[in-house]
């Protein structure tokens, strides 16, 4: 996979109206980081400008990774469905109450995806129609993915009644 | 004896609201014509759908935390259990990404022999999915004749991996087992035999009027809608958006291979249907290329990439081989990943299956990201049933080829 | 006085007509989950066909069935759905775990996953297998034959009691710190009431071993 798919880099007008934004690219894709109050204005933006395609919409905790100074890392990935090209936005959030503008405005699509990263990091989208868990059941409070969760869980798979064959 | 219209009264009283005449019908989670655990709550006036709620998350498993404490190549094991329908694109998915994260350049017959599983796999989830719709709208021989084709290809499986559909195939850098003769025989005999049955199928279903009111002008999914609520696959190429990653970003050997996107303008729980019977064509039409022109050489990449086994005879026989077979397999030895991060998906048989993964400079992964096409298409279904009857959720449902293990991980 | 039959006559005990009229017509409830739901789908179809063993009448109404064939994980969102589902049907009625992920959790040790549904209600055989193939569900069901022959459930009290079951469960962590609200939970306090009043370290009245 070494050879790098034709990747351009920002749009021109994008690149004008948001000055001074960090643009990286690994393995020929192109990743822009925004801070939490463009991201919103810059995600429409690159809508307008033929990033139709909302692909996906993660976070990573970056609690434990080397070198890492802020601890969620939101992940926008974009494609143009005309013309195959694909953009990576990234924001980057702390603790406590980390929280941002919700892009279902401009992708429908977003609302779900937004909803499992509330559940699974406890990330609160402003403005989302409708934040409720979308995984886990209503009545669980921790964020399963995040770093400090453990991976067997804290013993919630084992809060349930036993039947025996007398109930039946 | 039949009641006259007079004698059953409809009128409503003048104090009554739209809401009374409403009814709520808990669908699922374990329901026949879900196939799989996922829950509707329908709003329905008499027999029509006013509103659905979807509700998911029956069957979450946690395949992302595990992810962060397997291998990348453990990693392949839980991928199977992922989209259970057709695992081998899953495996491909996910070692494309690894390797697109590492930075490995594939060997030609690694290229090869991975595009043919692929596309073994999509025959076979499509042979599923199309079944699916045809048993729940009523054409259970539809059904036995997809089902048993798809023995076929899970002997082809087995064969060559030992599992009938759980194949934990790939490796990084490479598969577990190149094809062996028997293997490119059998598979050449399911060329030559499925196009037969595939003709069988299409008389069967294709211009069945039953089938046809069932399915034609349900379930409409405009390009507009398509785009915004992120469909991929057959889904969206069902109405009208011509985006496949085979074309459009072509990866592993598909820029070789002379096959056409097949796409639809009309949306409907139809379209979905014959883009799939379509597509099963055109993966014939690669598999045929493919398998008569299977480069020779090595399967998995060189010793000094440091991440395939290598060979018996190259452990046996040479310094390299030895040392390196070493390094793999002791504990926390292994290769290391770049501390680094990036996405790379494939066309699964459903749609965009991506992977965003992270590397930490270990060998499992800080974070692996799944990006699973069955949620944005799930999230879609209550703008396709609102205004249909109950009898249309399962054409629907079918038709979006939701499948609960990669709905919720 | 000996009572003399005809020979087209045969002489058996009730229970073991009813057993056997009962064996050669499961109709299996498909709780299927994931991917060994695929693997019952293949057994009922085409080529393995389930209908040879009496057992192809898949309904998927609780209350039409008397076999429940769990295939796939069961995770938490789940596992009060089966447990309806196992309330709502009738007596008598058994349950095969199909493959490992419902027998032991399998390779999902996460926080969501259902470490063994026997933990929960009752199990009267167990497929290994990830996913088992169908051969090994058909011999399950085989095996399912002979024990219901051999044992019935007129009263379903042979199959395993409460302090038999009591032990299987890890009820350490429900006391422990929990993401659920345990104190507020009527199902844990439920449960805790149950597991105390049943724990295999109480000397109890329990019945003589079959």
């Amino acid at each position: 996979m070494t050879d790098p798919l034709p990747q351009p880099a920002l749009p021109e007008s994008i690149a004008a109206r948001f000055a001074g934004l960090d643009v990286s690219a690994f393995r020929g894709q192109t990743r822009v980081v925004v801070p939490a109050a463009e991201a919103h204005g810059l995600l429409a933006a690159l809508r307008a400008e033929g990033f139709d395609l909302l692909v996906d919409v993660t976070c990573v905790d970056y609690l434990e990774y080397r070198g890492a100074t802020r601890r969620y890392g939101l992940v926008y990935l974009l494609a143009s469905t005309g013309g195959g090209q694909r953009l990576t936005v990234r924001v980057f959030l702390d603790d406590p109450q980390p929280a941002i503008p919700t892009v279902v405005d401009v992708w429908p699509g977003a609302e779900w995806l937004e909803r499992e990263v509330w559940d699974m990091f406890g990330i609160r989208f402003e403005g989302h129609p409708d934040l409720r868990r979308l995984l886990m059941p209503e009545a669980f409070t921790a964020h399963p993915l995040r770093k400090d969760y453990p991976l067997q869980g804290r013993g919630e798979r084992h809060n349930f009644p036993v039947l025996t064959r007398d109930e039946g | 004896m039949s009641i006259a219209p007079s004698d059953h009264d409809t009128r409503r009283p003048a104090d009554a609201r739209e809401e009374d005449y409403l009814w709520t019908l808990n669908f699922g989670p374990q329901h026949p014509a879900t196939h799989t655990t996922l829950r509707l709550v329908l709003k329905l006036e008499g027999e029509r759908v006013v509103d659905a709620m979807p509700e998911m998350g029956y069957l979450h498993s946690g395949f992302e935390k595990i992810g962060e404490h397997l291998s990348y190549n453990q990693y392949v094991t839980v991928t199977d259990r992922m989209n259970y329908i057709s695992p081998m694109a899953n495996n491909v998915a996910w070692h494309h990404a690894v390797e697109r994260l590492m930075g490995i350049e594939l060997t030609p017959r690694c290229k090869v022999i991975r595009t043919i599983v692929a596309e073994l796999a999509r025959i076979s989830d499509h042979l599923l999915c199309n079944g699916a719709v045809g048993l729940d709208t009523g054409a259970f021989t539809f059904f036995l004749y997809a089902f048993y084709q798809r023995e076929v290809i899970y002997d082809i499986f087995e064969t060559l991996c030992g599992a009938r559909f759980t194949n934990s195939y790939t490796r990084v850098g490479g598969v577990s087992q190149d094809f062996t003769p028997l293997v490119v025989e059998k598979i050449r005999t399911f060329l030559r035999t499925f196009p037969k049955t595939l003709d069988d199928m299409e008389r069967l279903l294709t211009r069945n009027r039953i089938f046809v009111d069932r399915t034609k002008g349900v379930g409409v999914l405009s390009r507009e809608e398509a785009i915004a609520h992120g469909a991929t696959g057959p889904v969206a190429r069902a109405s009208g958006v011509t985006r496949d990653l085979r074309k459009d970003e072509p990866y592993l050997a598909y820029a070789d291979y002379d096959f056409q996107v097949c796409c639809a303008s009309a949306g409907d729980c139809y379209a979905r249907y014959l883009v799939r019977m379509q597509e099963m064509r055109e993966s014939l039409r690669i598999l045929n290329a493919a398998i008569e022109n299977l480069p020779a050489g090595e399967v998995n990449v060189g010793i000094d990439e440091r991440v395939a086994r290598p060979s018996k005879w190259q452990v046996y026989s040479t310094i390299e081989g030895t040392i390196s077979h070493f390094e793999l397999s002791m504990a926390n030895r292994g290769f290391e990943a770049p501390h680094e991060e990036s996405y790379a998906a494939i066309e699964a048989p459903n749609g965009e299956l991506g992977f965003y993964v992270v590397g930490d400079g270990t060998e499992n992964a800080y974070r692996a990201r799944c990006r699973p096409p069955s949620v944005l298409h799930f999230a879609l279904f209550p703008r396709l049933i609102r205004g249909h009857t109950l009898s249309d959720v399962v054409a629907v449902l079918g038709s979006l080829n939701i499948i609960a293990a990669e709905l919720d991980r | 006085m000996a009572l003399e039959l005809p020979e087209n006559v045969v002489v058996s005990r009730l229970d073991e007509l009813a057993n056997w009229c009962r064996k050669n017509s499961l109709w299996p409830m498909p709780f299927a989950t994931a991917c060994c739901g695929i693997e019952l789908m293949a057994t009922g179809a085409s080529k393995h066909d389930l209908a040879r063993f009496g057992a192809e009448v898949f309904r998927f109404s609780p209350r039409q069935c008397d076999l429940m064939i769990v295939a796939g994980r069961v995770v938490m969102k789940m596992l009060p759905v089966l447990q309806r589902i196992w309330l709502q049907m009738h007596e008598p009625k058994w349950c095969i775990s199909m493959g490992a992920c419902a027998s032991t959790g399998g390779v999902f040790d996460t926080y969501a996953v259902v470490q063994g549904i026997d933990r929960f209600i009752p199990v009267d055989m167990y497929v290994p297998g990830c996913p088992p193939r169908p051969e090994q569900l058909i011999q399950a069901i085989i095996d399912l034959q002979d024990k219901i022959q051999a044992e019935g459930t007129i009263t379903g009290r042979e199959f395993g009691t409460r302090q038999r079951q009591a032990r299987k469960r890890a009820l350490v962590e429900a006391l422990g710190p929990t993401g659920v609200d345990a104190a507020r939970n009527p199902v844990v306090q439920r449960d805790l009431r149950l597991a105390l009043q049943d724990s295999p370290s109480r000397p109890s009245a329990a019945s003589p071993p079959r």
